[in-house]
């Protein structure tokens, strides 16, 4: 029976960190400025948390089966434990752990301490049952105005946005159901919802936040490889949830400006 | 060797007055005075795990209807007919809020701490036993009224058991968004009241009952476990209770704490200035407590369990008690790390998430202690011992993931995918249900006169340990690979389509871990009537409850009051005539 | 010398009472830490919504919308009405304690005569409904103003408040029903004085939460 313990606690354990070390599914391919950093440092803590599961895993397998009670066995050690002991697993323990947190607080302060640079492409990303929109200020570096009383899904584009057609700054406004980027451009994300909580996921991108109705987050990233990539919602948001996705088409500048100029001419 | 309670007066008053009241509410007579509203712990300590154990069923059913829709949804089940999407979401709902509620924060603690906390600190009950009564029925009812959503128009809510407004504010947001999440809070709200009471009844009595000799020191693991999950629950469950009311007016009476201006298929509903995150807030200010709530008593009962099985004290008892005290001081000042990618402020976060790697440093110290109680050990692999040693394995790795969802780099990628659905499973749920199963393993001789049937056990044992495994472990690699949680399908978004084979794998692993299951209800049911029949101490174990008969005496211990020399892990004391030494053996063992 | 099961009779000794006392007492301190927490939370929910800005989805702006309510002088007097109460409570809970404490000093033959009493029990509980009462019609007062639950974030805090405070109070009245009617329930005077005690700590308790919310409605801006 101890044996049988033993054998099944490290076949899991072996079995488990296979898969791991084996990438057998993994982390989608990192597209972005970040993606390098956060993907090190999760390595860095693979590692580490990987062989402190498999010696905790292999230790207690093998302490079922070496102490298990046999005629033979010499009495059980009478002792109550032991305080440099303690002290010593408890520090280098707070050390690991937090050491790990802080060695990645770098990456974090980039990510979201410092608002995007100037310059970036501006995009604001509207969620909503079920679908993202994605808007863009247009020649004057302006988002005009919405309305919650303009808002209509079922028109879709500026209608589904609620955008005030009478403000000015929206006459250049473009609204798309499938966000453009420029490579190599950090690009600021304004994340809003109409209706419940939503989450912009761009799992390539190493990109998630919240979309919540009542506030305008901002955010960003930098895309470093064209491609297209899939979004999806990543905060459950009603029935729909598991189909509110979108696309990213990470594409070269000159292409974004054709891509853009193209919608800016069919609202004439 | 007294390191009695208080002066010699009080803790005669003390005993004098359990004497008494033991005298004073002698057995009842009547079907309902001693099995419906019984005012005896024991009682009611079994009505809260038949409860959970129904809970636990009804829990179990609604994820195995979960796994078979991921994998094969467009198919028609007899009776049930087609899963909708917006069905599928109720399942997750009901399932996440079943489970947490009535089965994790149920059975370990209502359940066998009714049970044993007064017997194994030498009490004749609860301190407050119509209170105690109370605090069953008043959780009955919730659990009621839970149910009842299912039957509601609409039918049960579809928020998750987290229940995030605006989704579970506003009627309109979905099916069962109606009167079934009025239902659901409610019943959450009643759930709340009952706990607040048992909390109540618990530190009372942890702290005025104890007998003579019993210090705080003396007291066996679980009792210290019993004892600090019913602080957290005192200060936890109110705050659900306060967001709960909150929301409820917010559904029905126009408030707009949680929820702004919105706009659902461009009709504007009138509400304008709350804050959905408000809820998140004082939902995990409640809901961190509330995961130690659930795995607590498992981790006290396994320090008892590796002990009396290794037939060696726990390694480093004080240790342990600290480890279990800064858990909980800790769990209040992290629940900001489930909010990482809410919109809350990025400095909070980091702030949050030291304090969760801070917390990961008790847990680790305990797991240390629980293998140095091995170490050097006789061990009897009996059938608590084995899933004792489960408890561990599995604590071991749902808390290696932790580390990763605990910095908020790593949770970018992380947050909301199966990642996370893996890791508290394995470290809250099947970790807190090996507790539940090792404890009824271990406890049934004394509370039902038999015991179970250790073959079965094995195979119980077995099959729910490897299948466990084999549904959550595999989660972690396809939240890694970035499935999203709470979608009722993967058909739509294409790299998720590779993930497919793998959800099958865990569906497969999930009808043999649940068949498992019936083998522990025939097993349960059986050895009550046609077990072989225990003597009082049969694993030969030295807190109070093996000291009396079994079952134990309407006042727990036949009108004599136990006195207590002796800390609770004394096995293997040298030169004592038995490996084993009761806490109430008057001969004076090393100084513990 | 360790008491002897039983030998006293069964009759009850002040020790026992003392101890009988202290733990109820315990639970009381455990409950109220419980309901505690739920102002605690309320008062966050409070002071986090008056700082939030909101936004303004019209002009994409963020705007305070947080306009206290002017609360009704009423309060004030159902102030004093429950504050009186508590002093009224306090002399029940004394005379209570001094009725139980006779039965342990009596001499069989002889009786300690009680003083015919004003029953400080019954006037707490007309004090303490008409405090209920009084919140009610201060209620009324603010409808009647156009402030109703859910008219502003702030009202809505009003009500909440003063509503959560009323219904725990009214547990307190129901306690002293109870207490009240001794006779009936044929509960002994040292019982009756250990529920009147507890109530009367819950009581004090409910009078300070009142004062506490009262000056967080008013003061905290």
């Amino acid at each position: 029976m101890g044996l049988v313990l033993l054998l099944v606690i490290w076949l899991i354990t072996f079995v488990s960190a296979y898969f791991f070390i084996a990438k057998t599914w993994w982390l989608p391919t990192g597209a972005s400025a970040a993606a390098a950093g956060i993907d090190h440092h999760f390595a860095t803590t693979y590692l580490v948390m990987g062989i402190v599961f498999v010696a905790a895993q292999v230790s207690l397998g093998y302490f079922a089966w070496k102490y298990r009670e046999r005629p033979s066995s010499p009495p059980a050690r009478y002792v109550h434990g032991n305080n440099m002991l303690e002290i010593v697993w408890t520090v280098l323990t707070a050390i690991l752990f937090i050491g790990l947190n802080l060695m990645s607080s770098s990456i974090w302060a980039s990510e979201r301490f410092r608002p995007a640079e100037p310059g970036a492409t501006q995009v604001e990303v509207t969620g909503m049952q079920f679908a993202w929109y994605f808007r863009y200020p247009g020649p004057d570096g302006k988002f005009g105005a919405t309305k919650p009383e303009l808002i209509d899904p079922s028109a879709g584009g500026e209608s589904a946005v609620g955008l005030d057609t009478s403000d000015p700054a929206s006459k250049d406004d473009v609204v798309s159901g499938t966000m453009y980027v420029p490579v190599n451009r950090e690009v600021e994300l304004i994340l809003r919802a109409h209706d419940v909580i939503h989450s912009f996921f761009i799992p390539n991108m190493r990109f998630k936040q919240d979309a919540v109705p009542g506030l305008a987050i901002h955010m960003h990233f930098t895309p470093i490889t064209i491609g297209e990539y899939e979004v999806t919602c990543a905060e459950l948001c009603g029935l729909g949830h598991y189909k509110m996705h979108g696309m990213l088409k990470v594409v070269s500048q000159q292409e974004f400006d054709q891509w853009l100029a193209a919608r800016e001419a069919e609202k004439q | 060797m007294a390191g009695g309670t208080g002066g010699g007066e009080t803790i005669m008053a003390t005993r004098e007055f359990a004497a008494h009241e033991a005298h004073a509410h002698a057995a009842p007579q009547g079907f309902i005075r001693k099995w419906v509203f019984s005012l005896d712990h024991k009682v009611i300590g079994l009505q809260y795990y038949f409860l959970a154990l129904t809970a636990v069923f009804v829990g179990m059913f609604l994820s195995l209807l979960m796994r078979i829709h991921l994998i094969w949804p467009n198919i028609t089940l007899p009776f049930l007919g087609d899963i909708k999407p917006e069905t599928y979401l109720t399942l997750v709902t009901m399932h996440g809020t079943i489970m947490v509620f009535f089965v994790l924060t149920t059975a370990p603690q209502g359940g066998f701490g009714n049970y044993f906390l007064p017997i194994q600190i030498g009490a004749a009950d609860m301190a407050f036993p119509v209170l105690n009564m109370l605090s069953f029925w008043v959780t009955a009812l919730a659990f009621i009224v839970m149910l009842g959503a299912f039957f509601v128009t609409g039918g049960a809510p579809l928020h998750g058991w987290t229940g995030y407004p605006p989704l579970s504010a506003v009627p309109t947001a979905g099916p069962g968004e109606g009167p079934g999440a009025d239902m659901w809070i409610i019943s959450i709200a009643l759930f709340c009241i009952g706990a607040l009471m048992s909390a109540l009844n618990f530190i009372t009595t942890t702290l005025d009952m104890r007998a003579k000799g019993m210090s705080m020191m003396r007291m066996p693991l679980t009792c210290w476990a019993w004892f600090i999950t019913a602080i957290l629950g005192l200060l936890a469950f109110g705050v659900l209770f306060s967001a709960g009311i909150l929301l409820i007016l917010d559904r029905n009476a126009g408030t707009s704490f949680y929820v702004p201006l919105t706009v659902f298929s461009g009709q504007i509903v009138a509400h304008k200035g709350g804050s959905p995150l408000l809820w998140q807030h004082l939902f995990w200010f409640f809901g961190h407590p509330e995961v130690y709530i659930a795995i607590l008593p498992a981790m006290g009962l396994c320090s008892q369990l590796l002990s009396v099985f290794s037939r060696k004290p726990i390694f480093g008892y004080k240790a342990m008690v600290y480890a279990m005290l800064s858990i909980g001081l800790l769990g209040f000042m992290v629940w900001g790390h489930h909010m990482f990618m809410s919109g809350m402020s990025p400095y909070s976060a980091f702030a949050f998430s030291i304090m969760t790697m801070a917390i990961g440093v008790p847990s680790a110290i305990k797991t240390f202690n629980w293998l140095g109680t091995l170490w050097g050990g006789r061990i009897r692999l009996a059938s608590p011992m084995l899933f004792a040693i489960g408890f561990v394995s599995l604590f071991v790795s749902g808390g290696i993931s932790g580390p990763f969802l605990a910095q908020p780099t790593l949770d970018i990628p992380l947050h909301d995918t199966a990642f996370v659905t893996g890791h508290f499973h394995l470290i809250m749920g099947v970790a807190s249900i090996f507790g539940i199963f090792a404890a009824t393993y271990y406890w049934f001789p004394k509370m039902f006169g038999r015991m179970m049937n250790e073959s079965l056990a094995r195979w119980h044992f077995w099959l729910t340990f490897v299948g466990t495994y084999c549904i959550f472990m595999p989660m972690h690699y396809a939240g890694m690979a970035g499935q999203p949680r709470r979608y009722s399908q993967f058909t739509e978004l294409h790299y998720l389509e590779k993930l497919i084979p793998l959800n099958t794998f865990i569906t497969f692993a999930a009808f043999v871990t649940i068949s498992a299951q019936l083998i522990f209800i025939f097993n349960l049911f059986w050895s009550m009537k046609a077990g072989k029949k225990a003597s009082d101490n049969p694993w030969e174990a030295t807190t109070l409850e093996w000291t009396t008969a079994t079952p134990p005496p309407h006042d727990n211990f036949g009108g004599h009051t136990p006195v207590v020399y002796n800390g609770p892990y004394e096995y293997g004391v040298p030169g004592a005539p038995r490996d084993y030494v009761m806490q109430t053996d008057p001969t004076t063992v090393a100084a513990h | 010398m360790p008491p002897q099961w039983g030998s006293d009779g069964g009759n009850f000794d002040s020790s026992f009472f003392d101890a009988r006392l202290r733990r109820a007492r315990l639970g009381l301190v455990v409950g109220l830490t419980g309901i505690a927490m739920i102002f605690v939370s309320f008062t966050s929910a409070y002071v986090v919504r008056q700082g939030l800005p909101t936004l303004d989805p019209r002009t994409n702006l963020l705007l305070h919308d947080w306009f206290p309510v002017p609360l009704p002088r009423l309060l004030l007097l159902n102030t004093i009405v429950l504050l009186t109460s508590s002093v009224t409570m306090e002399l029940a809970r004394r005379q209570a304690a001094r009725k139980a404490l006779a039965q342990f000093s009596s001499i069989p033959g002889v009786s300690v005569a009680a003083k015919d009493e004003m029953s400080w029990l019954a006037l707490t509980l007309v004090l303490g409904l008409s405090f209920l009462s009084g919140q009610w019609m201060a209620w009324r007062e603010l409808a009647s103003s156009g402030f109703y639950i859910a008219s502003s974030p702030s009202s809505s805090f009003v009500y909440l408040l003063t509503g959560m405070h009323g219904i725990h109070l009214f547990g307190g009245v129901v306690a002293l029903l109870s207490a009240a009617f001794v006779s009936l329930l044929r509960r002994s005077a040292a019982s009756q004085s250990i529920l009147v005690d507890i109530t009367g700590w819950y009581w004090h308790f409910m009078a300070v939460l009142w004062v506490y919310i009262l000056c967080l409605l008013e003061f905290a801006h």
